[in-house]
């Protein structure tokens, strides 16, 4: 098994996601995370797609990406040459003025911000590659994680690799 | 220099299809398509009546396949359009051209379920190239003209375009491109001049090597080149079902289908090669059996127009993505320049020469005067080589497969990849459309006809006269024979007691009905047929518990082949 980022850029119009996401249903390959933006040519869409699986089947979603018309560039993005992170928002539970104290010491060092602070609740947002967001959660999980929101990753290949 | 000129989007529709230099559309009226059939009234374009949208866009299909040009279909929204999507989903596994065109209701009534109104840009999209769906009139002259496009290059397939009746109906200032681009569509690739090279070493290099050539022989319309590289390299030729006609039969190089069905000789000799070199096909279930036991011996090469085809089913040593034709030519080219050798003592050729001697001898066939393996050879003493034919889906079509050889490449057409029962029928007559000038036989079965014989109507009235060769057990003879073999007869739904009479349908339908219960009979009958300018049902009772053998059953290898005992 391999985790593989694919960085696909589309024609921007209605029906697209729907028909990359149908892809992926019809020849049973599964969506790790998806984002997907405009960029600054307004008729072309950016679609970051995560998957994992093994290297053949990889190969294959590439290729019947490419064979869609309505795709004009995929590409499987090299993780090691790639800056990728992901945005997530986590709602934590406080008991105590401690618990806030705590938790803005490890936001602090993985680079979080803090909103919302209420006296039940705390609101971080953290910007990071998943692993690095996997390893925040572990450490505020005794705390108590109401909820999350996360948008799936942005990637951009380093210049000249 | 683009001529602007105001006309509403039905008349555009018309056009642009006159300028895509269409001749007919094959289809059926509704509510939905009626400004498309009005304006269709004052073209120049012959419209060809089906009796049910499915049989329009089978017809339209096996034009496509035999002129290599589109064959266009027309269907109303909703159930019309839902009707066409077996035929859609047929072309689409087949990689035929072609382009349906939809009715849709008005642009202000889509997603308000309204009546009539089906998501068919939904339902359709994993079974077509690609589908449109044009908001304002004055975008379709691009759009058919993109269609036309996107249908007939690269890997054909079928173009849905679903066109609201307001669509239809408004006016708009219309201006027909006489080229399009889209940037996501590259349909060709030039074939990598190295990887022909590497190609090449790989088959003088082996001591086994066989070609399997598939359906993309046929669709590149290959032949002379396919025939070409065999010949200079001597190398034996097996196709898949797809492929079957992709190589003269009666050639001594030839060996027939490999696969489910196979000839004997081919499965066995395609397991012995040490190098396949494959073109056009994607090593489907049915032609290679289990994938694992086929990797592991071989060294392969494949040849094919689709890159997302190399890999997908089946792992090369050596890919050439490109047109076969072209990328064949560039093989012959490079051989004529290469001083290579062919060894007067070749022991494979012997050997193959030798397997298939004795399959073609020795292989046991049902000892009744009208059992299937006689009744196909009568066909074809009989028939042109220039004759098409159509297959429906079932026993009669591996049947055909066995006993039926095709001389001229590129005359045989089947529903190989969906296996759509009622396919034949409407095709044969899609094909004489395409061919008025040769015999086209719809070589079919009692269960498969009966799905699509209202095309009967079609056929008489619209004087376009074929003949069906009526292979007639009264049953689903492949799902009885499954039931027999696995089921331990246990025989469930299969059996269609006698009914119809097909000599009696044909006849109300104002066709020929002839039954043959000899060869005699079936040898004055087909020259009946092939003089008749109606169409002609020849209905050939046969034994019902005739089996389809060789048979390699599903999941299983080709070497664990069950052959008739």
């Amino acid at each position: 098994m391999m985790w593989a980022i694919l960085s696909i850029l589309v024609e921007n119009r209605p029906g697209i996601l729907w028909k990359v996401t149908n892809l992926f249903r019809a020849k049973n390959f599964n969506i790790d995370s998806i984002s997907v933006g405009t960029t600054p040519d307004p008729d072309i869409s950016k679609m970051i797609i995560t998957t994992n699986t093994d290297e053949k089947q990889i190969q294959q979603i590439v290729k019947q990406l490419a064979k869609m018309i309505d795709t004009i560039e995929v590409k499987q993005l090299d993780e090691h040459k790639t800056v990728y992170r992901e945005l997530i928002l986590f709602r934590i539970k406080i008991k105590s003025a401690q618990d806030t104290m705590e938790i803005n010491r490890i936001a602090n060092a993985y680079g979080g911000k803090i909103h919302d602070a209420k006296k039940e609740s705390i609101m971080v947002e953290l910007t990071a590659t998943p692993d690095h967001i996997k390893s925040f959660e572990e450490l505020i999980k005794p705390f108590g994680i109401i909820e999350t929101s996360r948008t799936g990753i942005a990637a951009l290949q380093r210049a000249g690799t | 220099m683009i001529k602007m000129e105001n006309m509403i989007g039905a008349k555009a529709l018309m056009v642009a299809l006159e300028k895509e230099g269409v001749k007919q559309v094959f289809g059926l009226p509704g509510g939905a398509n009626l400004p498309l059939y009005d304006e269709l009234s004052k073209s120049n374009i012959r419209h060809i009546l089906a009796r049910h949208e499915q049989s329009a866009a089978h017809m339209a299909d096996c034009f496509g396949r035999v002129s290599r040009k589109p064959g266009v279909c027309f269907a109303t929204s909703g159930p019309g359009a839902t009707n066409i999507l077996t035929g859609l989903a047929t072309a689409q596994a087949d990689s035929a051209p072609m382009v349906a065109v939809v009715g849709q209701v008005p642009v202000a009534m889509i997603g308000r379920d309204a009546f009539q109104e089906s998501d068919i840009i939904g339902m359709s999209n994993p079974c077509v190239k690609y589908a449109f769906q044009p908001r304002v009139p004055a975008e379709i002259p691009e759009v058919v003209k993109k269609s036309f496009y996107i249908a007939e290059t690269g890997r054909p397939g079928p173009v849905l375009i679903d066109v609201p009746k307001d669509v239809q109906q408004n006016e708009a200032e219309m201006t027909f491109p006489d080229v399009v681009k889209m940037r996501g569509y590259h349909p060709w690739t030039d074939p990598d001049i190295a990887n022909v090279e590497r190609a090449i070493q790989m088959l003088l290099g082996s001591e086994k090597p066989i070609i399997l050539a598939g359906g993309g022989v046929i669709i590149a319309s290959a032949f002379a080149e396919l025939q070409a590289v065999a010949e200079m390299l001597m190398i034996p030729v097996v196709t898949t079902f797809k492929g079957k006609g992709s190589f003269p039969e009666n050639h001594t190089l030839s060996l027939g289908p490999i696969g489910m069905h196979g000839h004997a000789e081919a499965n066995k000799l395609m397991i012995e090669a040490d190098c396949v070199f494959a073109l056009g096909t994607r090593f489907s279930d049915r032609s290679v059996g289990t994938f694992e036991e086929f990797e592991k011996r071989l060294k392969i090469i494949h040849m094919d127009v689709d890159p997302a085809e190399i890999g997908k089913n089946q792992t090369a040593q050596v890919a050439v993505v490109g047109d076969v034709k072209t990328s064949l030519r560039i093989m012959i080219k490079m051989l004529q320049q290469k001083a290579f050798k062919k060894s007067d003592d070749n022991k494979w050729l012997k050997h193959v020469e030798e397997t298939k001697d004795y399959w073609r001898k020795n292989l046991k066939i049902h000892p009744g005067e009208m059992g299937a393996a006689k009744i196909l050879r009568k066909l074809r003493e009989i028939l042109p080589h220039e004759a098409i034919c159509t297959t429906e889906v079932g026993q009669h079509q591996m049947w055909a497969s066995l006993f039926f050889d095709v001389i001229q490449p590129g005359t045989f057409f089947s529903s190989t990849g969906l296996g759509t029962m009622g396919w034949g029928f409407p095709a044969a007559i899609g094909a004489k459309v395409a061919r008025p000038d040769v015999p086209v036989v719809d070589i079919a079965g009692d269960g498969s006809f009966n799905m699509t014989e209202n095309s009967l109507a079609t056929s008489v009235t619209e004087d376009i006269p074929v003949i069906v060769f009526l292979i007639n057990n009264y049953s689903y003879g492949m799902v009885a024979q499954w039931q027999r073999t696995f089921y331990d007869r246990r025989m469930i739904g299969v059996d269609q007691k006698g009914c119809p009479d097909y000599v009696k349908i044909a006849e109300s339908y104002g066709a020929q009905g002839i039954r043959a219960q000899s060869l005699d009979e079936l040898e004055k009958a087909i020259k009946v047929g092939l003089k008749s300018d109606v169409t002609t049902v020849i209905d050939i009772p046969i034994d019902p518990e005739e089996d389809v053998l060789p048979f390699v059953a599903p999941g299983t290898p080709l070497k664990d082949m069950i052959l008739p005992s």
